[in-house]
């Protein structure tokens, strides 16, 4: 029952939180230009103006396009629950491990895409194009770092992996920097941030994400820009619970977890996400946007780098 | 159980003779599809049956006088027999319908249930004879279907090279089996099997198995053939070809190197891996890069043999350290993918199949909109583009997820050439995995969704009743597949026991269906939870969404960033959607060329940009070698224009030759 709420909770928790970390970033990125930028809670009234509107479709769409939204906000939410934010121990973490989640990611992007060419307009063929560019160096690399991940801890398991972050002493290895380096980069080329994508723009020819999205309107458009935030959340909930696990309740998988750890794992979750979002938002204001073809070499990057961190792993194995 | 196959091999033969003599009859390819399909589904019943059952022989007193043919039927052929009869079941059902429109059925006819009986003998062969009689009846019973349009002159080139390179495999199966009967000569499987050649025959046994079935099956640089050879042939028989005769040279694989040689030492994992990664990769970029439907679905083939060839591989390496438990694990990961692969290769092509009947062309830029005009063979191909890409909650991730939790069971293995190839391959996998979801993304979005992008795709509408009944039926196996990989495991755990004396743990025990290949701590998948959940939050989120803000929805013109054109030549085509994959991969198996022709600034000429691609496979392997061919054959040609006695003079000159060589070696 306990797993259950914490389960619950979490669920509830990665998406209530997810539009105000995306609020957080705009903030930070709006005071280093020294402007007040919007309120925090912005985003949150961007989706209650969204999910009010009627939806605009195009003539030609097709019944794919309709579904595409909540098919892409599903496959993302359930993803992002399979993710520990303050507490392991979930109680359907063992229905997924961490290539099932990229798997899902997958999914979602791959109905993104097609929902982009619905339409049938250059905009959406060049965002899905770039999209599946993109994707196809940041996956394989996102692969890569689970590898790195799994074959230290030695499961693919979210939760045990972090249990083992957060008991065993694993000190500083060059596999996880390397992993952690290739993780930001995917994590910053997935959710279609700078230097990869600009999140900000609508009518530039260097857009990716938005030029897919161009053709949703009210409702539609609503799910699309939630899922949006919740992939962000997940990432840095997954950088956290891998890389920086202080603070998250559970350790030993089976042992009862305190209400007070429960608390104390909220807490450092909550500065965790701050943290995450201010530095994310300098790390915006402080580079350019990339040419789309000068990508695949950033991108490419982390999948070398993750790939190093494998062979290393596997090379010093029985030595 | 065993007679009972055999009774359908005959049974395929009689319906061959029955399409040579019906073939211009209007009955004559109901009768045909509708025999092969009913015999299919009994030896896809039978090959179950024998997947549970103990092996059963059958001495046939045909082939070589006083030998016979040998006839065998254990778990591991049961389950190809299954898989052979479930594609060609969802073949035959597809062409009651798609061949009916078929201009010149008598020469399709009498070769396809020929076509059958060849893949399903050489499941069944138990010695050398009757395996490469077998295969060679496939071989030419496939060439004839290839050829089945042979005026188009594409096609006759690609049956000129599927023929060399036909020959070319049962040559080295050929010569394989010789290696190991060994100096007995007795080509039965049993005495193979108790012989043990020495290790320097064993050796180049295996190459040559690899080299055989590996050409049959598409593994590269020997795959060039597949992407002329599958499409020429009509839809029904190139998914026969790609989804079930690759899965049949993979049997000959897996039966030489894991069960008549009996364990091979780890270098040639290390070789299988490599392969089989490398195919992976090559074959998903030529994909990626091909407008053609269906020789993108051929390169796709490619792709896919590639995975189950890096699985057969992980295999090899753990058996040959002696961890059988892993070697279960990744050998039952392949023949899940095999068994996918045939599901939504199929499934694919018979898509492929209805729009090509539909619009006539297999141009992925002549098409687009087909979702709206042919509704259920697009979400059946939808299906098996998510199958293909390896998406959860599809049958390809599964499968996938099997052969990376292998990847990543044993890094501690000894030697130094899978310490790199293994971590390696689990790169390469998961490159083509990412790369065939950009492919699939492509072929669905420029062919199904978008504006028509010709009359033909404007007006095209939905193919027949069969036809449809095929792709949602595959469709319904991918998802369910997916759904239910434990089915599917436990399915495989008596053909693993039975090659590799080991099989994964019971997975249907499970209170909640979980897949836990090793341990639950280590990891696990819940594909039917995960689908569930999946939905209920989309449904719950559109429910939600609708009863809290707005239910409205308006049609309008496509907003487009306010510059909409009503051309449909301005979407992307399948060359600009591949443009930027196409650049970032350079290399990898193709060179590009791009010309931009830019007029000066004043001039009112058209600027123009076009690219030429170069497979690098062909240019360095394939034209030198038919240039030196060529050039050896000129200079043999003096020996054709010689009298009698010179002749003569030759046979008795290489007779004492022989003679002196003999008396040598003794």
């Amino acid at each position: 029952m306990r797993d259950f709420t914490i389960q619950l909770l979490q669920m509830t928790l990665v998406l209530a939180l997810a539009p105000l970390l995306t609020g957080l970033v705009r903030k930070v990125k709006a005071r280093f230009q020294r402007r007040l930028g919007p309120p925090l809670i912005q985003p949150y009234r961007d989706l209650r103006r969204l999910i009010g509107k009627d939806v605009v479709m195009a003539e030609q769409a097709s019944w794919l396009f309709r579904v595409a939204p909540y098919a892409i906000f599903g496959c993302i939410w359930v993803a992002a629950a399979l993710v520990p934010t303050f507490a392991t121990g979930l109680m359907f973490s063992w229905s997924g491990d961490l290539i099932v989640i990229a798997g899902l990611l997958g999914t979602a992007r791959f109905i993104q895409a097609l929902a982009g060419m619905d339409i049938g307009t250059s905009f959406g063929g060049i965002g899905a194009s770039r999209e599946v560019m993109i994707a196809s160096l940041a996956e394989p690399a996102m692969i890569m770092i689970i590898f790195s991940v799994a074959l230290i801890a030695g499961s693919t398991q979210l939760s045990v992996v972090a249990d083992h972050m957060l008991t065993a002493h694993v000190g500083l290895r060059v596999s996880l920097a390397l992993a952690l380096v290739a993780l930001l980069i995917v994590a910053l080329a997935e959710n279609a941030r700078i230097p990869a994508d600009n999140p900000a723009t609508h009518l530039e020819l260097t857009m990716v994400h938005e030029a897919m999205v161009l053709e949703y309107s009210g409702r539609h458009l609503a799910m699309i820009e939630l899922g949006a935030a919740v992939k962000l959340l997940l990432y840095m909930s997954m950088i956290a619970c891998i890389f920086f696990p202080l603070g998250l309740a559970g350790g030993l998988s089976g042992a009862r977890v305190s209400v007070a750890a429960l608390l104390l794992g909220a807490a450092t979750y909550a500065v965790k996400l701050v943290i995450g979002g201010a530095l994310l938002g300098t790390f915006e204001m402080s580079i350019a946007k990339m040419r789309v073809f000068r990508l695949p070499n950033f991108v490419g990057g982390a999948l070398m780098l993750s790939l190093l961190g494998v062979l290393l792993l596997f090379v010093s194995r029985g030595m | 159980m065993i007679d009972l196959v055999a009774a359908a091999i005959a049974g395929f033969c009689v319906l061959a003779v029955a399409g040579g003599l019906l073939g211009r009859a209007a009955a004559g390819h109901f009768l045909v599809y509708g025999g092969c399909l009913l015999l299919c589904l009994g030896t896809l019943g039978a090959g179950l049956a024998a997947m549970m059952a103990p092996p059963t022989t059958l001495l046939l007193p045909l082939g070589i006088p006083w030998i016979g043919v040998h006839l065998r039927l254990d778990a591991l052929s049961g389950f190809f027999l299954f898989l052979v009869g479930l594609g060609s079941a969802g073949a035959s059902l597809f062409a009651i319908g798609y061949a009916a429109h078929d201009e010149q059925p008598q020469r399709v006819l009498p070769f396809y249930p020929l076509f059958l009986a060849g893949m399903h003998l050489v499941l069944l062969a138990d010695d050398a004879f009757a395996f490469q009689f077998a295969w060679e009846l496939m071989s030419l019973a496939s060439w004839a279907l290839v050829l089945a349009q042979h005026r188009d002159p594409a096609n006759a080139q690609a049956g000129f090279v599927y023929l060399v390179m036909a020959v070319f495999s049962g040559l080295a199966m050929l010569l394989s089996f010789a290696l190991m009967a060994g100096g007995q000569g007795s080509f039965a499987f049993d005495a193979m099997r108790a012989s043990h050649p020495a290790p320097i025959l064993a050796a180049v046994a295996f190459g040559l198995a690899l080299v055989g079935a590996g050409s049959k099956a598409g593994l590269v640089p020997l795959h060039v053939w597949l992407p002329l050879a599958h499409p020429a042939a009509p839809s029904h028989v190139s998914a026969l070809m790609s989804g079930v005769m690759t899965k049949v040279a993979l049997y000959g694989f897996i039966r030489v190197v894991f069960d008549l040689l009996g364990g091979v030492p780890w270098w040639a994992a290390t070789i299988v891996l490599v392969l089989g990664g490398v195919t992976a990769v090559v074959g998903v970029l030529q994909a990626m890069l091909e407008r053609d439907l269906k020789r993108l679905l051929a390169y796709s083939t490619v792709e896919n043999i590639g995975i189950v060839f890096v699985g057969l591989g992980l295999a090899m390496a753990f058996r040959a350290n002696g961890f059988v438990a892993g070697a279960a694990l990744a050998f039952t990961a392949a023949l899940f993918h095999a068994l996918n692969h045939t599901l939504f290769k199929s499934l694919l092509f018979f898509g492929a199949g209805a729009v090509l009947t539909v619009t006539g062309t297999r141009d992925i830029d002549q098409l687009g909109g087909l979702i709206k005009r042919m509704p259920v063979t697009s979400a059946a191909v939808l299906a098996g583009c998510l199958a293909i890409s390896a998406l959860p909650p599809m049958n390809g991730f599964a499968s996938e997820w099997l052969t990376f939790q292998a990847v990543l069971l044993r890094p501690e293995l000894p030697q130094w050439g899978l310490k790199l190839a293994i971590p390696a391959d689990g790169a390469l996998l998961a490159l083509a995995a990412a790369l065939a979801a950009a492919c699939f993304v492509r072929m669905f979005g420029i062919a199904f969704l978008g504006r028509p992008r010709s009359i033909e795709a404007a007006i095209a509408h939905e193919v027949d009743r069969w036809s449809l009944g095929a792709m949602v039926g595959f469709g319904t196996l991918a998802l369910l597949a997916g759904l239910f990989p434990g089915v599917v495991i436990d399915l495989l755990r008596p053909v693993s026991k039975a090659v590799l004396g080991a099989s994964m743990p019971v997975q249907m025990g499970d209170p909640w269906m979980t897949t836990i290949p090793v341990e639950a701590s280590r990891s696990s998948y819940n594909a039917a939870l995960l689908a569930l959940f999946v939905a209920l939050s989309g449904g719950l989120a559109a429910v939600m969404v609708k009863r809290l803000g707005s239910r409205g929805l308006r049609r309008a013109p496509a907003w487009d960033c306010g510059f909409p054109d009503p051309s449909p030549m301005t979407q992307y085509t399948g060359g600009s959607f591949a443009q930027p994959v196409q650049r970032v991969y350079e290399g990898l198996g193709y060179q590009v060329r791009e010309h931009v022709d830019m007029p000066p600034p004043g001039a009112t000429r058209a600027a123009r940009f076009s690219t030429t691609r170069s497979d690098l496979v062909w240019d360095w392997v394939y034209r030198p070698l038919g240039d030196w061919v060529g050039r050896i054959a000129g200079a043999l040609n003096v020996l054709q224009f010689l009298t009698i006695r010179r002749y003569l003079g030759f046979v008795f000159v290489a007779l004492i030759v022989l003679l002196l060589a003999l008396a040598l070696w003794q």
